[in-house]
Formats: structure tokens, sequence, C-alpha cells
């Protein structure tokens, strides 16, 4: 048999094809990986695992709910207890939905060694919905009328206090002095002074003491703490984060409940050490939108963003703060801000410089939030080798003027536009929420994260934590420092924005520079009166 | 039709299946070299009538199997093709992998579309790709240009 050359090429040409082809994909992969392993190599960032906390063992720690409202239910499904409306929501929602993982969640999460005993509600509705749901024939859940009662009943261990804010310190702290353990919700107080009172009892009881940062948790803020210290992103100069919602949830406008009158709520208990007025239910479920009672962007949200920082950088409490904005989206009576600019400075802070010594030194940490458009601004770190982006997942691109990453820029191997480091815990896990309120928390982590690759309630690690050091002993991640810490940077905030002026803090002596002629307390908790300029609601 | 036009068409349908060939050969080396590559992300987000198929095969246990099969479905209709043997399997299986692609992300009025660089209704590459695929299918030259052309002489004088 004989081939002529022209044969060869019809039979054979696709052989030096394949083969150039192979040549090109396989060279351009490996290129790219040895490039990839390069710059990790360079960046040595070590993503966190999760952390193990001895368990729980012995008799079931024995808890009492004080607040029994929307973040009180939210707080006893971490601990493992869902009242039977819930359920049924979920299993509503999930008919229409069927990617919604709560109750999925919910029912897959280990149990903690725990048993309700007791809840303290000023509303009936909602003390009745805890007992019915949470009763069991062995253990039925106690209703208290105060506190107090609740705390000297000889039958609880620790309370979970989900109150309006005025309600949080006079609670903890009487709990403490009883060596009753307490976990409670942000801010850990209303105002300057119980701020001080509480960190006192705090340090003298042999009760643990955390604060409802959950976010502390999260994977992904733990992996950020590792970048920082390996100095990736070099010297961060600004910090922006924000709060951006369009919701009427979100302006905390939430439902009021039919059941809801003067017979049905405790009008005196609720009110407490606020200004003595009428009944009155708009105050009563809305109670974040009054200085008298909450603390609005600053106390609320603000103080979640500067914890979320705060356990990446250990900053501490800002130098100073200036904070302003208004009444801008939401002239509904409120008087809290629903438009809040926040600058905080640090001007001895300092995570690392890759320059010359002394050169930098300082930082601004902007907070942003606007309750009238939800155009999600991401939280953003910015060094002067790196930008980091930090939510649920974590994202660093390499600066463009960088003196760490000159070299790797130089030779094109990075690329300001090209993201050098990417961690998301979670990738692929389609999920599905079912709110902008819980889309919001999400997207900053506060609202799950993941354990070996398994999504999980980051409140229901948080609640792990406290019930392990309260039997086992140990060191809780949101203590009294970083209550403390939390609270008067947002304190700080308030009155800056309600005074028009700069808050300065005392670093040596751990007190805020007085202003002539101010009591800080006293403008602290000034809760005008805006209804006849504002419209009804 | 005249030699002349046949032998034109068959140099023309032997172009379109080296360039398919090439496409599909390089789509599945670079996946096959590179250990980050997964299909999980473009199965998770899949959408449109068969959405609950495709997201059920980005599942954990059976992901690596998913993988595995699709670079080497991809490399398989890429050496036929370009080599010119057993072409009308590659083509076959060719069409399979494009229907799947092209049913995981249909250009649907009302689907949205995720990294696509141009503006699809109903019809986009993948779908032009596959019956691109069904020509050759219909239309072998593997005899013309390739290993067939070989072995179909060897065969002739045995």
């Amino acid at each position: 048999m004989k081939w002529t050359r022209r044969e060869v090429l019809k039979g054979l040409g696709g052989i030096p094809i394949l083969g150039s082809l192979w040549w090109a994909g396989s060279a351009s992969a490996i290129t790219k990986k040895k490039e990839r392993s390069e710059i990790l190599e360079q960046l040595n960032i070590e993503p966190s695992l999760p952390t193990e906390v001895p368990p729980v063992t012995g008799d079931a720690v024995r808890v009492g709910i004080i607040g029994f409202g929307i973040r009180g239910e939210q707080l006893c499904r971490s601990l493992g207890f869902a009242t039977k409306e819930w359920r049924a929501d979920m299993e509503e929602e999930m008919k229409e939905n069927p990617q919604n993982k709560a109750l999925e969640v919910f029912d897959s999460q280990d149990k903690l060694n725990v048993v309700i005993t007791g809840v303290c509600d000023v509303f009936d509705y909602r003390a009745n919905r805890a007992i019915n749901s949470f009763s069991t024939a062995e253990n039925k859940v106690k209703r208290y009328k105060t506190h107090q009662e609740m705390i000297r009943s000889g039958v609880i261990d620790a309370v979970v206090i989900a109150t309006p804010d005025h309600w949080h310190a006079p609670m903890a702290i009487d709990a403490l002095e009883n060596n009753i353990h307490v976990y409670v919700e942000k801010p850990m107080t209303h105002t300057i002074e119980e701020t001080y009172r509480l960190r006192e009892a705090a340090r003298n009881s042999k009760a643990v003491l955390m604060v409802g940062h959950q976010h502390r948790q999260t994977q992904s803020f733990k992996t950020a703490q590792d970048i920082i210290e390996k100095g990736v992103l070099g010297h961060v100069s600004l910090i922006e984060t924000s709060t951006n919602r369009n919701d009427d949830n979100g302006a905390w406008n939430y439902d009021i409940h039919p059941d809801a009158n003067e017979n049905t709520i405790d009008w005196d208990m609720f009110l407490g050490s606020a200004p003595k007025i009428p009944f009155n239910k708009n105050h009563f479920f809305r109670w974040r939108k009054w200085w008298a009672y909450g603390s609005g962007l600053s106390g609320d949200l603000l103080s979640h963003d500067y914890d979320r920082l705060n356990c990446v950088l250990n900053f501490g409490i800002p130098d100073s703060i200036s904070a302003s904005g208004g009444i801008y989206t939401h002239r509904d009576g409120r008087n809290v801000p629903d438009v809040l600019q926040v600058n905080m400075e640090f001007p001895n802070f300092s995570t690392g410089s890759s320059q010359v010594k002394g050169k930098e030194k300082g930082l601004t940490f902007i907070y942003s939030a606007t309750l009238g458009n939800g155009y999600p601004r991401p939280t953003v770190l910015m060094g002067h080798d790196g930008t980091m982006e930090l939510g649920n997942s974590l994202v660093i691109w390499p600066e463009g003027g960088s003196t760490k990453f000159a070299e790797f820029l130089e030779e094109e191997k990075m690329n300001p536009g090209v993201p050098i480091y990417y961690y998301d815990p979670g990738a692929n896990i389609p999920d599905a929420i079912s709110s902008a309120t819980s889309q919001y928390f999400a997207d900053k982590g506060l609202l799950w994260t993941y354990l070996n690759g398994k999504r999980v309630d980051s409140t229901w690690l948080h609640m792990r934590e406290w019930l392990s050091v309260l039997r086992n002993g140990g060191k809780v991640s949101c203590g009294i420092k970083e209550g403390f810490e939390e609270a008067m940077t947002a304190h700080m905030t308030g009155l800056s924005w309600k005074l028009g002026r700069r808050i300065d803090w005392d670093r040596a002596k751990e007190e805020l520079i007085p202003i002539e002629g101010i009591d800080f307390d006293q403008a602290l908790l000034e809760s005008p009166d805006l209804s006849a300029d504002h419209i009804r609601v | 039709m005249s030699e002349t036009n046949i032998k034109r068409l068959k140099n023309s349908v032997a172009f379109l299946r080296v360039l398919i060939g090439w496409h599909f050969l390089y789509e599945g080396v670079t996946k096959l070299f590179n250990p980050d590559w997964t299909s999980m992300g473009y199965l998770a987000s899949a959408k449109g009538p068969f959405g609950w198929l495709f997201s059920a095969m980005a599942n954990d246990s059976i992901i690596g199997v998913i993988d595995v099969l699709n670079w080497a479905a991809l490399i398989i209709v890429g050496m036929t093709l370009i080599l010119g043997i057993y072409e009308r399997l590659g083509a076959l299986i060719g069409i399979v992998l494009l229907a799947m692609y092209y049913l995981a992300h249909p250009p649907f009025p009302g689907i949205e579309q995720i990294n696509v660089e141009g503006s699809y209704w109903f019809v986009n590459k993948n779908l032009i790709e596959l019956a691109a695929c069904i020509v050759l299918y219909r239309l072998p030259t593997g005899a013309h240009f390739g290993l067939a052309y070989i072995m179909n002489k060897k065969s002739k004088s045995e």
C-alpha cells in the first residue's frame, strides 16, 4: 500500500491539531494554577476552622426568658425551642418556596442541654405563647410578673434578656448580683452611667455575661482576623460600613398585635424608667423608634457594625465620634434618626505597615446608614496593600499602589481589578431568604455561618459558647470588655447626633471628655415628642 | 450535486467539524488540568423548567462524578471530531451535552441570564452549536479528512 503526502495529510491532519490543543490547554491551566499558588503562598492566609467548645454535660441549664417578642423568639429557637405558631408559618412558607431552609436548619440543629423553665413578658399573649409551646409534661414553663421574682426563684440558672434597651442593664445587673448567668441583647445598656455599673456588676459576679453579638461566631470574620494579623492589607486607613434598608420591618414599624390593649399589657412595667405617658401601642411594639426605650440606628445597627469590625481589629472605643443625619425617610412621630452618618476616629491605631516606619498611623471608621434605600453597600476595609470586602464571604483585591505586592503587580501576576483571595464557606449552597431585613443581616454575616459546609445559625453558636463557658469555665467571645466598648461607642454616637458636636473619649481615664454645661446621660435620654410635626401613623 | 460541489461541501463540513472539536477539546483539557474547577455553581444556579434536575446534580454526593463525566465527555467529543473517527458517536454526545447546557440556563423570556455576553431569545450559541452537531452527525466527513480515511484505504487494500 502506497501513501502520497496528500493522503497522509488527509488521514492524519487532525493529530497535530489535537496535540497542540492538548498542550495549549494544559499549559494555560497549569500556569494559572502555579501563579495562583504563588500568590496564595505569599498571602499565607489560613481560613479559620470552626471553634470547638466543651459540651454542656450534666443537668440541663435552666433558662428564664425575659422578653418574648421578635428577638426573644429568635433567641429561643437558637436554644432549640420553636413555637408551634412559627413552625406552622415556616411550613406554609416552605410550600411557597421549597428553597426556604429555616425549618430544616432548626430541626437539624444539635440540641443544647437547656430547659426553659420561666418566662417574663408584660404582654399576656406573648407570655402564653411561650408557655403553650415550651411546656412539657415534666416541665411546666412558669410565668413571672417581674424579673426580680424570676431571678430569685431558685429554679433558674441563667436568663436571656431581649427587652427594650432601657431594661437591659437593670435586669442584667440584678441577675449578675445574684450570680445568675446573663445573655443580653445589644446594645448592652441605655445610658453611660449604666454601662459602668454593669461592668462593675459583671466583674464582681461569679456568673457569666454574654452580649448578643452573634457574628463573633461567623467563620469569615475569624478568617479576616488572620488576614489582618498577617498584614495582607497593609495599613488600613479607612473602613466603610453601612445600613441600607427600605422597608417597614427594617424601619422598625413592626405589626401591632390585635390582642394588645391596656388589660393585656402591663404598661407601667414596660415604661420602667422611661417618661410616664398614657398607654400607646405604637410605642409598645415599635419602641426602637424612641430614645426613651431604644437608641435607633446607633444602638441597634451601628453597634453590630462596630462590633463586627472591633472583633476583627480589636481597636476599642474610638478617640472621637462625629455624627450627623436626621429624620428624613420616616416622619411618623419617631425621634431617632433614620439617616445617620458617623465618623469614628482612631488616630493612634494601625494594622501594621509595609512602608517606612512611622509613615502610616491612624484610621477612620465610617458608618453610613439610611432607612430609605436598600442598595447593598458592602463593608470595605481599605489598606495600602489591599482592599477587603467583608460579609458572610470575603474578597481581597490587591491595591495598585501597594508596596508589599509591587513585584507581583509589576510582573502582572496580580491586577488591581482581579481579586487575589476569595473565601466563601457556604459557596454553592443555594438558599432562600424570606425578607429584605433577613437579607440585610445575612449579607453582613449576622444571620448564619457555616460549620463544615453545613449552614448553622450564628446565634446558636453564640448561645452554645455561653452555655459551655458557664458550665465548664473559659472565656466568652463577647463578654463585658467587648460589651462595654460596643455600648460606649453607641452612646457616643447618639450623643454626637443629639448635641451636634464631636464627642471625645479619654482612653487613659476610660471616660468621656466632659463638655461644660452638658449632662451626657440627660442628653442621651431626652426623648422629644415630634408627633405633632410628623404624620400620624 | 456536481462532484466539485460535493467536494466543497465535504471540505466545509470537515472544517466545521474540526472547529467544533477544537472548542470541545480545549474546554475539556482546561477543566481536566484545573483542580479547582467544578460545575457545581453552574448546576446549582440552573434556571427554567428543568432547573430542579440540574440543581439535584449539584448535590455533594454526586458532583465529583458529574464533573468527571463532563470533562471526559468534552474530551471525547473533541478528539473524535478533530481526528475524524467515531465522529457520529462524538456528534451525538456533543448534542446531548449541548442540550443539557442549553436547558440548564435556557434563554427563555423571563429567565435571568447570568454570564452571557449577548442578547438571546430562545436561540443562543449552545443551540446553534447543537444544530451544527446534527449536521456533523448527518454528514460524516472522517473518510474525507480524518483517521477514517486511512481506515477505509487500509480495508480497501486488504
